[in-house]
């Protein structure tokens, strides 16, 4: 074992047939190959070839708006998993929970893993903002991409907002109702809010009727909040990180100069 | 996870052509063409190194956490049984918190629009030109003290507070202590107006109309005096000419929107301690209103 040579076994391996007909030839690390790497890659391009040194250091970003979208990658996975086994239906959708957690081929770690992730996102983004505060980074050139920020953040408040009702359970309704709520209180709009003699909305037309899809909370508004959460934030909350992400290979990451 | 197969991809079709043993390192700082050494690294394999484990690390957390703790499910939903305390998800605590301290409309509604917008403006209302892209507390004091009274201390200590310390009838009890449903809190509160001797709704509306009309009008008075009396080079103006320079590059629209978010959030927390110290309820009584 002791004098087994490594690269001698690496060469073997590397210039068999089997190898050679998968990789067609090596990687050779040149200044070159290394800006190729990233440019010619769909998916790494969205980098610049070469950054400033401060910006690889976790010290400096503490990787958060990199952890949030990792994250949200999770949450769209695993969210995927979950859709195939959960009706939205007020008859179904707890039963849906129970079948998930006991019968389904991890099941129950797909939901874990798509709450947990989700809950991560939430901190994640709130970091990544004190992050960015921190540093100035709003800082022209950069302040709109701040307020591109601050969209995602309510993006992501909502998403997990709209999520947490679709279990059913009382943890959910009576959370979502106690959010909800609020709308009731908005001025002019809602039923409970100052002025809304003004425009005349009552219990069924206002605000909260809006969130809900009816006076009160029940099946149609677990079917929106369905199609809110599966299909519409996140199709926002991609448009706008694209729109972030464009924003920062154009102007760079912020440092000091 | 993406990235690491896409690398995969990348090394057969984008490496060059000649087929070279690979292994060779380059760890020597790129040469510019103008012959200086820059301050820059390549991507690959630097930053998409350090990304690629960050990420694996996140996963592994991830997953070991998804294997150990249960998402919760509690019994099938029940619009006719309340549980108490209902708490709304935890990232909306705060808010919730608030309706301690004011009307669900201002609390609710008008709080958060405030906190979406006020942050929104920070970019423009922030004129200091130092401090970007690096961390300093001494060139930006003003504004990194600003961001922790409204992010740390009133959003998430408020979040602790309504995750840890609130029980039935959102009334206090400390981690541990038994919640009891049946406990009563005096509800002692009184209107300010009321304590300052009005009896009459007119009067007492207007009394409390100019008190926080004149908070406001203070407050801008004493933010204006205080910016002003900045001397040259001191670290809460930002700039060489001191509060003069700052508030004439600052201009009125600013200087107003700014004083008013502030002045907005350090209301938060006066209504607070009216409440704590004092137990007053409302400053404004109306009809249609009370703050
Ligand atoms: C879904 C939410 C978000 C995602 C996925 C995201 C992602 C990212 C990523 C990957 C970066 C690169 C640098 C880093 O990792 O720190 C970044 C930078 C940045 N983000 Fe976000 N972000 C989000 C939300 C926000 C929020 C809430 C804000 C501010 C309110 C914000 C403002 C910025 C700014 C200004 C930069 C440029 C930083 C610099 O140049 O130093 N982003 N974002």
């Amino acid at each position: 074992m002791a004098n087994l040579d490594w690269k001698e076994v690496k060469r073997q391996i590397t210039e068999s047939q089997a190898w050679q007909s998968i990789f067609r030839h090596g990687y050779e690390d040149t200044p070159r190959n290394r800006i190729l790497m990233v440019s010619g890659n769909v998916w790494l391009h969205l980098h610049p070839s070469k950054v400033q040194k401060h910006t690889v250091r976790l010290r400096f970003t503490w990787c958060m708006g990199g952890i949030t979208f990792l994250l949200f990658l999770v949450t769209v996975v695993t969210g995927v998993y979950l859709m195939f086994y959960y009706r939205p239906t007020a008859e179904y959708a707890y039963a849906d929970m129970k079948y998930l957690e006991f019968d389904m081929p991890f099941g129950m770690l797909m939901r874990n893993m798509h709450r947990w992730a989700a809950h991560g996102m939430v901190i994640a983004v709130w970091l990544h903002m004190f992050r960015v505060f921190m540093t100035g980074s709003y800082k022209p050139p950069r302040e709109f991409n701040w307020v591109v920020g601050v969209i995602l953040l309510v993006l992501t408040l909502l998403l997990s907002f709209t999520g947490y009702l679709l279990p059913w359970d009382q943890l959910s309704i009576w959370a979502v109702t106690v959010g909800s709520n609020m709308a009731r209180a908005t001025p002019l709009l809602g039923h409970g809010g100052p002025f809304h003699e003004v425009l005349g909305v009552n219990p069924i037309y206002d605000a909260r009727a809006f969130i809900f899809g009816g006076a009160e909370i029940g099946p149609h508004t677990l079917l929106r909040f369905y199609i809110l959460h599966c299909i519409f934030f996140p199709l926002i909350a991609s448009i706008f990180m694209a729109v972030h992400f464009w924003r920062i290979r154009r102007d760079g990451m912020s440092g000091p100069l | 996870m993406m990235m690491a197969g896409a690398g995969g991809a990348a090394r057969s079709s984008g490496a060059g052509a000649s087929p070279a043993p690979a292994g060779k390192r380059i760890e020597v700082p790129i040469k510019k063409a103008g012959g200086g050494v820059e301050d820059k690294l390549h991507t690959w394999p630097f930053l998409v190194r350090n990304e690629f484990l960050m990420a694996l690390f996140v996963i592994v957390v991830l997953t070991i956490w998804s294997l150990t703790i249960n998402a919760p499910l509690e019994e099938p939903s029940n619009p006719t049984r309340t549980p108490n305390p209902s708490k709304a998800p935890w990232y909306f605590l705060g808010l919730q918190e608030m309706l301690v301290f004011f009307d669900p409309w201002y609390a609710g509604v008008v709080l958060p629009s405030f906190i979406i917008v006020g942050l929104m403006l920070i970019p423009y209302l922030d004129i200091n030109p130092k401090g970007n892209g690096y961390y300093t507390f001494r060139e930006r004091m003003f504004e990194i003290l600003t961001f922790f009274l409204g992010f740390h201390v009133l959003w998430v200590s408020f979040i602790i507070i309504g995750t840890f310390f609130r029980g039935p009838g959102w009334n206090w009890f400390w981690p541990g202590q038994v919640w009891d449903p049946h406990m009563v809190e005096a509800l002692t509160n009184v209107d300010l107006p009321y304590l300052f001797g009005f009896r009459d709704y007119t009067a007492s509306a207007l009394f409390g109309l100019s008190l926080i009309v004149g908070y406001f009008v203070v407050g801008y008075i004493v933010f204006y005096l205080w910016v002003r009396a900045r001397p040259a080079n001191d670290p809460w103006s930002a700039f060489p000419g001191g509060g003069r320079e700052l508030l004439e590059k600052w201009g009125p629209v600013r200087f107003g929107i700014t004083g008013f978010l502030l002045l907005a959030m350090m209301g938060v927390f006066i209504k607070m301690m009216l409440r704590h110290a004092l137990n007053i309820k409302y400053i404004l009584v109306t009809p249609w209103i009370n703050i």
